[in-house]
Order: structure tokens, then sequence, then C-alpha cells
């Protein structure tokens, strides 16, 4: 007989962001026990359904050796009592008695109620609590009611004090509490009690209802899917607020919705920011208005407070901040944001940033002075580029400001400008060089400076802004070996895992320098080009042969002397490479596979006259070296 | 329509019928009720507790002349401590709604995660912000740790922002037209607070005088500490320590230093460095706390 199995967890408001991860991580551990369970939450629920549970396990069976044959009877006797069995009932298998040991296959139910307490506290969490005390288990948050179900069975256990059952609780407001549930009536009676269990019949519930309100958001799937999370029973509505706030920056506008009231913002026609925003409730309806009133006096506030802080900052521009600055730690032993503006500034300057790229710099961080940003932290550069523009500043200059943070991930562009461009490398590489200075050096998953991050956005700002010079002067400049190799890696998992070079073809050009990134592109994209023509993987075998070959004769640089070669392959491999020489490397490599493999095939290259032999190697490395700028070829992984 | 005292009485009737001691608001200026002795000594050990008051809480550098509708220097907070935390302590905190007349069925209400904390304190929790119709009216947080030491029994702490909660209930957009009781306004009763205390604050305290007392009280608090009896031996002695005059020290300091932060005096430098001296003291007072009442058991 096969029975379905439900279990939910029942708990205190779930972080949204944490659930889909604790369901993984659920799943994970019933599979464990042979249960691919179906997985679905609320904040305030995690379910597993699965059906086809056995009754019981399996029976075992287990052959267990006693005492020899030989052994006195005393020792059977001793043998055969304690498997629970008399003497005659022994077996004898070669030179032993033994005992099929039989067991039946333990009940389900059993096997369920002993390993789900364990399984319940194994559910991975970025942050856990206890709450019934110091020694107490810890979880998310309190757990409150288990129902545990196999068949019609309770499965019995307790966890935190918590006696698992049968009985559920439905929405906060509009449910009862203690409901009792069976398998199959479990999704159905929670609907009746304002719970929506489905997370994909939530977001459906979202989106009808927005679609039903005739307003056009700006689609936002992280906020959506923050809401599904965050209720148990969805309903959209729209409220409004004044016009006039219109007159304040939209990305101030839609931070203060978005962040801080988590509301979709609205459209107009035009794809203007409409005075209208979408707010998702917890409960079915909004019958008097009371809660659209409630949420468009907390945006009024709100955005009456931005436009305070807006008009309280004009009145002491960016470039009076500067020496505020000295007050905004940047990192206790780096010294202030006045420092850092300072080095920053000469840094861009270096490498060779106009008037306008210094002057941002200089005012990048004015902003975090600002009531603004010190409000909505999220907008800094954006503040500081919108209060750049208003004070008359140039467009480059302000607009490098509101870039300076630019990209924020792997899917943001970088800045649009130069002068963006070069105040965010130099702060980037500002804030690198002094992490690694003290120590602070990502390790693991811990990046609590997200180090990791700022590389990635430098790599790709040179690389994409193609910043030869400035990539020589920064990449060259390194002289911690640690930050040098955290950079290698950096510039290796860009082009592997973002750019999607194989692995060997990112080894072997970087082993001919990563200084200058936008050459290293260059070499890997023709890399690329040139990997699949026939003559290419053969002529990277016989390099890596010729590598070896030199490293293995010790080979220190001894003069080439043309006079010394023979005639035949020798002499035609010697003319070959002087005949492309110069050439691109793309018309090399078929001009030169058929000679060097008609050399390795017909000449010796350990010759017994020493200096012939130093001779010949000597021309190999000469090829190696004519290729060096371009990619080591015998880091190509080859199938010879 | 509820005056602001109204909706306190209300309150503190609904929390006193559950078991809590009213008490008044502590005579030592605090930046959060949590830091009062009632909430900051009482959590620690195992012995039950269950308090609510309203503690004005300052924090200079929030004040705005009384120019800003919605936000003040010192604001009106009432705390709540349940320890242990009941199995029904949402539930009891939305019947305290329910008692200044919020029909829960008319409105919407999310707990949305936020994670308490205060480095000064060495002690911080998890738990949520409470939204009524988008407008966050409560921080709900179980407490882990305070003073560095984590907790052997899990307190559930309610702070409500009662300014917010009165505008709310009243329909008002400016804390300052909030009704107080019938015939005076909310600016009636604080707007020269506000007012005073932001000239001071921010243009007329003088650092030096500042830093002065700051070194003043963090020495006696630290004076007190180190006089604290090590030896089991000295049970008396230990059980008349005076250490809930060595925590007033420590909350001075924490004023001061807040005072002193909001006139911009605080350097880059010294900013951590004092935030770590006056968390010494607040862990030292933990610490000795802690050992004192386990000593009197």
């Amino acid at each position: 007989m096969s029975l379905p199995f439900l279990l939910e967890i029942g708990t205190e408001e779930i972080p949204d962001w944490m659930i889909p991860g604790a369901l993984e991580s659920l799943h994970g551990q019933l599979e464990g026990l042979g249960i691919a369970a179906r997985m679905v939450a609320t904040p305030r629920r995690l379910t597993a359904r699965a059906e086809g549970l056995p009754e019981r396990l399996p029976d075992t069976e287990e052959r267990v050796t006693g005492p020899r044959r030989t052994a006195p009877e005393k020792a059977v006797e001793g043998f055969a009592r304690k498997q629970g069995v008399a003497p005659a009932e022994l077996s004898i298998e070669g030179e032993y008695y033994t005992h099929l040991r039989k067991t039946a296959g333990r009940r389900m139910i059993e096997v369920l109620a002993d390993s789900l307490p364990g399984i319940i506290l194994k559910i991975a969490f970025p942050k856990t609590m206890y709450w019934t005390g110091k020694t107490g288990p810890r979880f998310i948050r309190p757990i409150r009611w288990i129902v545990a179900l196999l068949g019609a069975d309770v499965i019995p256990f307790e966890l935190a004090g918590v006696q698992s059952g049968n009985e559920t609780s439905g929405h906060r407001r509009l449910g009862s509490a203690h409901i009792p549930v069976t398998i199959g009536n479990y999704e159905q009676t929670l609907r009746d009690n304002f719970v929506i269990l489905s997370a994909t019949e939530r977001r459906k519930k979202i989106e009808d209802g927005i679609a039903a309100l005739s307003v056009r958001l700006k689609p936002d799937p992280p906020l959506l899917e923050t809401l599904v999370y965050l209720t148990e029973y969805p309903t959209p509505i729209v409220g409004e607020f004044d016009p006039k706030f219109l007159k304040l920056p939209k990305e101030v506008l839609i931070t203060v919705m978005r962040h801080h009231q988590k509301y979709f913002s609205v459209e107009d026609e035009s794809g203007r920011l409409a005075p209208q925003f979408v707010a998702v409730m917890n409960t079915d309806a909004d019958h008097e208005g009371l809660v659209r009133q409630g949420n468009e006096r907390v945006l009024h506030a709100r955005f009456n407070d931005a436009r305070f802080f807006w008009q309280t900052d004009q009145r002491k521009k960016l470039a009076d901040r500067v020496d505020d600055l000295a007050n905004v730690t940047f990192q206790a032993e780096l010294g202030s944001y006045l420092q850092k503006t300072r080095r920053v500034a000469d840094l861009v300057q270096d490498l060779g940033g106009n008037e306008h790229a210094r002057r941002a710099a200089c005012l990048a961080k004015c902003d975090l002075t600002t009531e603004l940003v010190k409000e909505f932290t999220e907008l800094q550069g954006v503040v500081g580029g919108l209060y750049a523009k208003a004070q008359g500043e140039p467009e480059e200059v302000w607009r490098a400001i509101r870039e300076q943070y630019k990209p924020e991930n792997m899917e943001d562009s970088i800045p649009g400008t130069r002068a963006g461009q070069l105040v965010s490398l130099a702060d980037r590489f500002d804030t690198l060089r002094g992490c690694f200075r003290i120590g602070l050096v990502p390790s693991g998953s811990r990046d609590p400076l997200g180090l990791r991050r700022a590389a990635q956005g430098a790599v790709r700002i040179l690389v994409e802004g193609k910043l030869s010079r400035q990539s020589v002067k920064l990449l060259t400049d390194i002289v911690h070996t640690q930050l040098k190799e955290f950079l290698e890696d950096r510039v290796k998992f860009y082009f592997r895992d973002v750019r999607g070079f194989a692995y060997d073809e990112v080894n072997a050009a970087m082993a001919s320098g990563w200084s200058d990134l936008p050459d290293l592109e260059a070499r890997l994209l023709r890399l690329r080009e040139i990997r699949p023509t026939p003559n290419f993987e053969p002529l990277a075998a016989s390099f890596k042969r010729i590598k070896n070959i030199l490293r293995q004769a010790e080979f220190s640089g001894e003069p080439f002397n043309p006079a010394l070669l023979e005639p035949g392959p020798e002499h035609e491999l010697f003319a070959e490479i002087n005949r492309t020489a110069g050439q691109p490397i793309e018309d090399r490599i078929g001009a030169l596979r058929p000679k060097v493999d008609l050399f390795f095939d017909k000449v010796l290259v350990n010759a017994p006259d020493p200096a012939v032999r130093a001779n010949r190697l000597a021309m190999l490395h000469n090829l190696l070296e004519q290729f060096r700028t371009f990619a080591d070829f015998s880091e190509i992984v080859t199938n010879s | 329509m509820q005056s602001f005292q109204e909706i306190i009485f209300k309150l503190k009737a609904y929390w006193a019928q559950r078991g809590c001691i009213i008490q008044e608001p502590y005579d030592v200026e605090v930046g959060a009720g949590t830091m009062c002795p009632e909430t900051f000594l009482r959590v620690l050990g195992p012995k039950p507790y269950r308090v609510a008051y309203v503690q004005p809480s300052r924090r200079p550098a929030d004040g705005r002349y009384g120019e800003n509708p919605n936000r003040l220097y010192k604001h009106s907070q009432l705390q709540v401590i349940l320890k242990p935390s009941p199995d029904d302590a949402i539930e009891q905190y939305l019947g305290s709604l329910e008692a200044v007349g919020i029909d829960l069925t008319q409105h919407d209400i999310k707990f949305e995660e936020d994670n308490w904390e205060a480095p000064t304190l060495g002690a911080w929790g998890v738990g949520w912000q409470v939204m009524l119709d988008g407008l966050e009216i409560t921080q709900f947080t179980y407490f882990q740790q305070c003073g560095g030491i984590d907790l052997d029994v899990v307190p559930a702490e309610l702070t409500y922002g009662l300014e917010r909660l009165a505008a709310f209930l009243q329909v008002k957009d400016s804390v300052y037209d909030i009704e107080w009781a019938p015939g005076f306004t909310y600016g009636d009763v604080r707007l020269q607070d506000e007012l005073q205390f932001s000239v001071y604050n921010f243009e007329m305290a003088e650092v030096e005088t500042l830093w002065k007392l700051f070194a003043l009280y963090e020495g006696e608090a630290a004076r007190l500490l180190a006089l604290y009896p090590k030896s089991s031996q000295e049970a008396t002695q230990k059980a008349r320590f005076p250490l809930l005059p060595a925590y007033d020290q420590v909350l001075k300091c924490s004023n001061l230093f807040n005072t002193l932060d909001s006139r911009g005096a605080i350097s880059v430098t010294e900013r951590v460095g004092v935030i770590q001296r006056v968390r010494k003291l607040a862990v030292g007072v933990a610490h000795a706390w802690a050992d004192q009442q386990g000593a009197a058991q």
C-alpha cells in the first residue's frame, strides 16, 4: 500500500528572500529519505507533499556468523540465545554456525517520526535564532505548529515544544487557527482560510489584480517575487500621490516607492512616471479605502521628507562639501573619504584624466554628506550626479559622478563617459590596493567589502572601455602579490565565465601577458578564430613538444647560427620561419605546420654534435619566442 | 478622536492586563527605550520579567528645528518586554492594535524582516518591522544577545513609535498637529524642545566641555567597574555593589557621544574608538550585572 505524505512547518513570518532556499534545502533532505517531495511555501509555512510512500520499508536479511562447528555446546547455545532461536534452528555454513537474521522493514511512519525533527532543524538559513532558551533549537523564526501526516495518520514527534498534529493555521486576520486538515483537503482548507499556498498562484493573483487596475507598471520582477513571499493572500491596490512631487528626480521617487514602501511605480503612455503607485496588500480587499489612504499618506510623508532633504542639500554646493568628507569614514585604517578623494583624484590624473574627470573625482563622494544620501544610501552617486547637474557642473562631470558605481553587477553597463570610466576605475583600484595593504583580503565566501565585485567591474571597464594604456599602468604597478593573484583570477573569471572563452585559451593568451586587457581580449578573439582551423592544434601540440624539449635540455639561450644548419627539413623550417616572420599568425600557422612536422619527423634534435644540438634548440627557441607575444600555444589542450 | 495620551493610556492598560509592570520613563537621557536598565539589564539572566513603559528617546542628529513634520530630536517609544516571549507574542501584539481602535480586518498588516542591532550595547536580535498600511509602526525583536552575553531566556521586545501611531490614528500629516490632550497639540507641548535642542546640538554645544564630561562619566563608570568584587567569597559586597549607578554613567557617555556626533565633532579616527569605549563599559556592566544576579540566587 502506498501512502501520501504532508509536512507543514508553521512558523512566524520568514524573511521572503530566504524562503526559496529553505524549500530547496528541505527538498534535498527529504530526498535522502527517498521522498521526492513537491515544495511550496508562504511566509508562515514551509510545506512538502509527496505520494507513493511505502507503509513499510522492505524487510532485510543478514547472515550472522557464530562459533566454529567444533566449538563447545555452551558457546553454540549462547549464540543461539543471542539470536533468539533454538540451537537446532541454526544452520551451518562451511566451518561455522550461522543464523539468517530477518528484520522486518520499519514502518514508514516511525522512520519519519524519528528523522523529521532532525531534518527540519537542518534546513539551511542564512541566519537563525533561538527562542525557547539558550540551549534550545535554532530556526529562522519560531516554529508554532507542525502538520505531519502519512495517509490518514499523524506522524508523531515533538520539536521545540511543538507536538506535530493535523491542525494548520489560516491567514492571521481572515482565517482561523487550529484547523484540522487531511492531506486531501489541505490546500482547499487553507484557501477557505485566505491562504493561497502556491507561490505561482499568488504571483498570478498579483499580476491579474494589477491588470484589472488598468495602470501601466514599470516591470519589476524582483519586487514581484518579494511580494509573492511576503503575502499569503495578495491583493494589489492602486494609490495616487500629489503630482507636485514629480518635480523631484524620478530616481528618488522610484527609490522611495520601491525600496522603502515596496510599491510598483506607474508609467503614463509616454513612459514617464505617473503620480500613482501599486501596493500589494496581504488581505482580501480594501473595502473602505482605508489601506489606500494609509499608504498614500505614508508616501506623501516620505516624499515630503525627500523634498525637504533635497531643498536642504541645495543650501551647500557639492564643491563646498569636499572638506566635510574628513568626517566620513571610508575604512578605519584607510582614513576618511577626504583622503580617499585625494588619492582617487591623483590616480585619475595619472591615468590621463582630463579636467572634467579630475573635477568629477574631486566631487564624486561629496553626496555622502547630503541628507538625501544619508536617508537613501542606495542613491549615492545618482544624487551626486543630480546635484552636480543642478549646480551647473558640465555634463561630462555630472555624468561621471552619477555613473561612478557602474557597473553595479554583471548585467549593468560600464560608465558611458571616459571621465566616468576613469573615476570608477580609480575608485576601485584605490579600494583594492588599500584593503589588500591592510590585510582585508576576501577568502572563500567572505567578502564583506565586495572586493570581488569591485575588481570585476574594473576588469570590465578596462576591457570594454578599451583602456589599454590605463590597463598597463594599473596592472603593472601592482606590488602586492596577493592582489596580483586576485586580479589575475578576476581576469580569468571574466574571460572564461562571462565571455565564454575556453579555459586553455585564456591560459595560453594570459601566459603572454595580461597587463593590457584590451590587447588580451583581441588576442583571445583571434585565438578563438584560429583554433578550429585544421593546422592549429597539431602545431600547438608541436609547440608543447618544443617546450618540453627545451626544458629537458636545460636550454640556456645559446646563440643561433644559421651556418650550422643542415640542408633539408632543418633548413626548410628555418627558411619558412624567416619567410613568414612578421606576418599575422593566422597566415603563419598553415605555412609552418608542415615544416615543423617534417622537422620532427626527419631531424634528430639531440644531435651527437653538441654545437649542432645547441643550434637546433636555439632555432626552436626563437620560433617559440616569435609567438610568445600572442599566446603560449603549449597551454592549449590538444587531443593528440 | 483619541488623544495622544489616551492612546498611551490604552496601550499601558492593555499590557498591564497581560501581566506587565507599568514603569515610568527612565530619568537619564537615552537614545532608545532598549537602553533603559528595565530592558538592558533585566533581559539578562533567567528571571522572567514583563514590563512596559513610555521612553522619550533622544537622537540629537535627527533634530530638525521643529521644521520637518516627521523628524524629531526626541520621540516617544512605548517599550514592552515580555520575558520569556510567549508563544502567542504576535497575537498579543496584534491585540494591542485593536485595543487602540484599529480594526485589523480593514487594514493591511505585514511583518517585514528587520534585524535589530546596537553595537554600542553589544546587543542584537532578529525580528520584523511591523507595517500597517505601509507605515512602520512597531519594531518587533526577539533578543538574542545583550551586553555581549547570549541570553538565557529570549525576550520579545516591542517598540511602538507613538508619534507615528498617533498621527495614523488621528489622520495628521504633521506630528506637531497631533492632539496630545484636548486643547493641546503635540507642537504646544514639544515644539520648543525640538527647536532649542536642535540649536544646542547642532550649533551651540561646546565641544570641549562635552568631551570633558564624556571623560568624567567614562572615568567614573570605569572606576566603579574596576572595583566590582571578583571573588565569589564576597557575596555581600557583590549584592550591594552599585552597578546601576555605574550604568547611568554609561548612558551619559552614550548621549554625549550622540551629541558630539551631531555637532560634527567626532573625527573619523575617533569615531570607531569612541563607540568601542562606550561598548566596553556597557559590556562590562552587563557581565558584572549577570554575575551579581547569579550570586544573589
